[in-house]
């Protein structure tokens, strides 16, 4: 921590902030450091600190002076955090918090997350070394010469650890990474077979059951190939849809039938589905495509895509009429209405309460005002 | 005596059929099939296997993630398509991207009054962050992303427009053409632009100007400033905030404007 020094917090000419990150909590070494948490500031020259409470409470240390830099993940109860290891300390140093310290390395913990984007920016600015382009060439061999000395004590261990750890982990990833090419090759023939089966059955090349066009859609579901096959008997659900299709119909009827208003917007159904199963949740294509069942399940509900591209969730026994009737009553009864407006009244969604009056704008019932202050509907006197 | 069993004609039928796909060295569809399930469980177990020794590396290394994904992408398979996928149950990664989609709308949709539904990447980045909490595991843009591309399937209006180097995330059907994208490019630097900025820079008629700005008015994406000194200022709140909870101090401002 002795290689921080005070700064005003200014960037300098040419110096740009790449990320700021607040949350984070700076060690000496290993210990924790005498200030509280703060926001790193990641530039194109410097890592800059700064103590959220106390703004003047800031100090910097050049990107120049990192040797090498990793990541520590979380730990139950700790945060993740990036450990950056610094060159001795230059003997024209600005005062600092720190005269003096025993290690050679800081420790940035993330505790508000943060720290994935945060390593790949240093990563990338690491890799730039931007500052090097804006400061004069003389200046920088000067002083190049002049640490090179020290450089060579104790460094030499370090790097030493470095480099091993290097090799560990790339090794624990090479493995993976070679795992998981392997595992990508099987899959890829399973996706030429699957091409292979598709164009026979568009071609109508031998006898495919019922029952076999199900089995191969589950199978293309499970491997997560797009469906380029669809029959008019089940459209592109398997059974796994259907079920899904049941549980949405049992699960949204009461909300739909009492405060929803007889219509949900499917982004509210994806939420609202997901965070009451917890686990397993479904994908966004999962539950578009269980809506799509509705309608051959006899069930008493209906996906419904309007014009601008939102998709719906509505009652079957929802009456197109008296909706657009309510909205002209709504209107009239007020004189005019923004979606804003009218969604309050409602207590419906803003998004909602607009598809609402365009629908009625389109049967004719109302007409528009459309201002910068907003879009307003009228009664249709015309 | 001949002794004609009831479909002998018809079992004769597809064995000439068979016999003569065979001769041309093309597989029935049907064996096909049954050759895909023989696969899908081979498949699996092969899946089994990496997930038990890797499931760990994908939960906590988002540069795995990437390549994962990239992977999938490149032999054409989906592994978010379906909660249902081996992917999902095996590896997990479908619970994780699809409750970040959950939170992404949410945060979307409180935010949405005041930037009209548009939110820089960044900004959506840091308060996902915040309401995840503490012992929640990190997310990378990259997969906010990914999760995002995903939810456009539900139709409502998910789309991200490449500004200054990252992404807004628009999360409302408002129409945005090219002219639209550009002007926010243009804004981005300062979190507002002005009619003139406009002509200067992208060199059209007033007329064009104020089209654009008055539809970004309409939808609620950008706020007008009419007492700013010498012309009208349009701000997009979007950017506008983005500027704000970097903590810079005025000093830093002024240095950052030309």
């Amino acid at each position: 921590m002795d290689r921080f020094a005070w700064t005003n917090g200014l960037l300098e000419m040419n110096e740009t902030l790449v990320i700021q990150q607040r949350g984070v909590k700076l060690y000496d070494g290993d210990d924790k450091a005498k200030l509280d948490v703060g926001a790193a500031l990641l530039t194109t020259h410097r890592l800059i600190w700064r103590d959220l409470k106390n703004h003047e409470c800031c100090i910097a240390v050049s990107l120049s002076q990192i040797i090498y830099f990793e990541e520590q993940a979380a730990g139950i109860g700790k945060s993740a955090k990036i450990v950056i290891h610094l060159y001795p300390v230059p003997s024209n140093k600005e005062p600092g918090p720190y005269q003096h310290s025993k290690f050679s390395y800081i420790k940035l913990s993330f505790k508000e997350h943060g720290q994935i984007e945060f390593f790949r920016r240093l990563t990338e600015e690491m890799t730039q070394k931007r500052w090097e382009k804006t400061v004069p060439q003389t200046v920088s061999t000067a002083t190049g010469s002049q640490t090179g000395k020290t450089r060579a004590v104790g460094i030499v261990g370090i790097e030493r650890k470095i480099e091993q750890k290097r090799k560990e982990t790339d090794k624990n990833i090479s493995e993976a990474f070679e795992d998981l090419s392997q595992l990508m090759v099987k899959a890829k023939e399973m996706v030429e077979l699957s091409r292979s089966i598709a164009n026979k059955i568009k071609d109508k090349q031998g006898d495919i059951t019922e029952d076999e066009t199900i089995r191969f859609k589950s199978y293309l579901l499970s491997m997560g190939i797009a469906n380029p096959v669809t029959r008019e008997t089940h459209g592109s659900g398997t059974h796994y849809h259907m079920q899904l299709a049941n549980q949405l119909g049992d699960m949204l009827l009461a909300p739909l039938e009492g405060e929803r208003g007889g219509m949900m917007a499917l982004t509210e159904v994806y939420c609202l589905v997901n965070r009451a199963r917890g686990m397993e949740l479904l994908s966004p294509e999962d539950l578009v495509n269980a809506c799509k069942m509705f309608e051959s399940m006899k069930l008493p509900l209906r996906l419904r895509v309007f014009d601008s591209g939102v998709m719906v969730v509505q009652l079957q026994s929802h009456s197109e009429e008296e909706m657009i009737a309510s909205a002209l009553d709504n209107v009239t009864d007020k004189g005019s209405l923004t979606s804003e407006e009218f969604a309050k009244l409602l207590g419906l969604s803003v998004l909602l309460s607009k598809e609402r009056l365009l629908l009625a704008e389109k049967m004719g019932h109302l007409c528009r005002d459309d201002s910068v202050e907003g879009l307003r509907f009228y009664p249709n006197l015309f | 005596m001949h002794r004609r069993g009831v479909g002998a004609g018809a079992i004769a039928k597809k064995k000439l059929a068979e016999a003569k796909y065979k001769e041309r060295g093309t597989v029935l569809a049907e064996d096909q099939i049954v050759q895909m399930s023989k696969q899908i469980d081979t498949f699996k177990s092969h899946l089994e296997e990496f997930a038990s020794k890797h499931k760990q590396e994908i939960r906590k290394n988002s540069q795995f993630r990437v390549q994962f994904q990239e992977m999938c992408a490149t032999i054409g398979v989906d592994p978010l398509a379906s909660g249902k996928g081996f992917w999902s149950e095996m590896l997990g990664v479908g619970d994780f991207y699809y409750e970040l989609g959950v939170q992404i709308i949410e945060v979307c949709l409180a935010l949405k009054h005041r930037n009209g539904g548009l939110i820089t990447l960044d900004e959506l980045h840091q308060r996902v962050l915040k309401g995840r909490g503490k012992y929640a595991q990190d997310v990378s843009q990259d997969d906010l992303v990914r999760a995002i591309k995903k939810l456009k399937a539900m139709g409502n209006g998910f789309g991200m427009i490449p500004v200054g180097g990252s992404y807004l995330v628009q999360s409302v059907p408002a129409e945005l053409n090219m002219d639209h994208t550009v002007v926010l490019q243009l804004a981005e630097k300062k979190g507002y632009v002005t009619v003139s900025e406009i002509k200067d820079n992208l060199k059209w008629e007033r007329e064009r100007s104020c089209h654009v700005l008055d539809h970004l008015l309409k939808e609620g994406l950008a706020w007008l400033d009419a007492q700013a000194a010498g012309e009208p200022q349009y701000w997009l709140p979007a950017l506008f905030s983005e500027l704000s909870s970097r903590d810079i101090t005025p000093e830093e401002a002024n240095q950052m404007t030309p």
